[in-house]
């Protein structure tokens, strides 16, 4: 299949570990990737001072995407969920969706709809599935543990993610994690949010969140914490020496975006996938691997 | 806590929520905290209380709500919206409240400034040669800032 690959603002510039990884694990499992040079800004930013502005700003995507006649895979899931959430609101109440198209005709644009948005992972999920992935599996990671954490934006509003996952039992990472080979690990907050949404407003309230998950986390046996969302990176990767600082603790939890662990397991290097990039170093889970080879 | 004096209150704050885009459900509350319960930013910061919002709202405590600091501590996790047995869609109903606030002119600094970003690059993080660099060395294809659609739309 083919789809339209929305990057938003924080993954190329600061995660290209995760992009490296999403676009050569697409590639390895028949998912085409075609890039969008006109995609800007989700949205998002903007919702907390106007939600009309955002649904103007996330349509001109989506208005663009009909335009190229695709649908839209994001990787982060504040832009998976914007986008997601604007073209439903559009698709079902046409007086907004004439309001949106008032402004968007201002740059060129029109979008009558409906354009499909979904995470890559939902992707992978729905478009390749657990049985093509573990055939494609070439270099099972055995002796890997993993937490997985989903994010808030990947499950709900569950109106958006009906048929995909449930936010009260996720399971989809956690089978995708189970699929390569590694074992996933449960703990007491894997549902809890990362706090990364209140981080411009208080710093103290975000890391004390983040520190609920990254303390338990820290004690699994987890050999990192997968992620699928730049902003919960923000918080886990970004935030943690500080955290640990803070609360003094000398813990170190690694932190890795899923598409690396697929990656790995799909039989590319932790080179390729951009290992390099990653902040607190997965050591012992890259060792592992190498004993894999 | 001193009292309230309702008839200090403006009565028809609660209207304008309700007016507002996502404002409406705050009419279908009926007060059973399941949303404070749920919510992870009260575990851990207790001036923020999603059902004592509602209540606030409710009232037409109008000042004390819209110039209160604690409004912009929701992280937007949607987990209040996923437990409300009256489908308030809470989330929804306090980017409502941050809106009215916005056109009260009580903003945090950092939101302006993201606005301006995106006038200037259409994107939260300009992209420069630098950065542009590091994507071609790595093999990853250029970022083309279009900021002149963002400049005209918002």
């Amino acid at each position: 299949m083919e789809a339209l690959l929305y990057l938003g603002c924080t993954v190329p510039v600061r995660n290209l570990n995760y992009e490296l990884a999403a676009r050569l694990t697409a590639e390895k499992l028949g998912i085409k990737f075609r890039d969008v040079e006109s995609f800007g800004c989700c949205g998002f930013p903007l919702k907390s001072l106007d939600a009309f502005e955002t649904l103007v700003v996330a349509a001109r995507n989506l208005a663009i995407a009909e335009r190229e006649g695709g649908e839209i895979c994001a990787l982060c899931n504040a832009c998976a969920g914007t986008l997601a959430e604007t073209a439903h609101s559009l698709d079902s109440d046409p007086e907004t969706k004439a309001k949106v198209n008032e402004r968007l005709a201002m740059v060129g644009l029109r979008y009558e709809g409906p354009v499909r948005v979904r995470h890559y992972m939902r992707l992978l999920w729905e478009e390749v599935g657990l049985a093509a992935i573990r055939s494609a599996i070439t270099r099972p990671l055995d002796g890997i543990a993993l937490a997985p954490h989903y994010g808030c934006h990947y499950l709900k509003p569950s109106e958006l993610t009906v048929g995909f996952d449930a936010p009260d039992v996720p399971a989809t990472l956690a089978e995708l994690i189970t699929a390569t080979g590694a074992r996933s690990v449960d703990y007491p907050s894997l549902k809890e949010c990362c706090g990364g949404g209140v981080l411009g407003i208080s710093e103290e309230v975000a890391n004390a969140m983040a520190a609920i998950k990254l303390k338990d986390v820290a004690r699994t046996e987890a050999h990192a914490l997968v992620l699928v969302c730049p902003f919960c990176n923000v918080m886990y990767e970004g935030q943690q020496k500080k955290i640990f600082k803070e609360t003094g603790l000398d813990l170190k939890v690694p932190v890795v975006y899923y598409p690396q662990i697929l990656g790995l397991a799909l039989g590319l290097s932790p080179q390729e996938l951009g290992f390099k990039l990653n902040r607190v170093k997965p050591s012992e889970l890259l060792k592992i691997v190498e004993s894999l080879k | 806590m001193s009292r309230i004096r309702l008839n200090a209150l403006d009565p028809s704050f609660k209207h304008r929520v309700a007016r507002q885009r996502g404002g409406e459900g705050i009419r279908a509350c009926f007060g059973c905290k399941a949303c404070t319960a749920a919510c992870p930013i009260e575990a851990v910061d207790k001036r923020y209380d999603p059902r004592k919002i509602i209540r606030m709202a409710l009232l037409g405590m109008k000042k004390q709500v819209l110039e209160g600091d604690f409004i912009w501590l929701c992280s937007s996790c949607y987990g209040c919206h996923e437990v409300c047995p009256q489908n308030v869609r809470f989330t929804e109903v306090m980017f409502a409240i941050k809106n009215l606030a916005v056109a009260e002119a009580c903003i945090p600094p950092g939101l302006t400034a993201q606005k301006e970003l995106l006038k200037a690059h259409g994107r939260l993080y300009e992209v420069s040669d630098f950065e542009n660099g590091k994507r071609e060395k790595l093999g990853l294809p250029r970022i083309v800032e279009h900021p002149e659609d963002f400049d005209r739309l918002l």
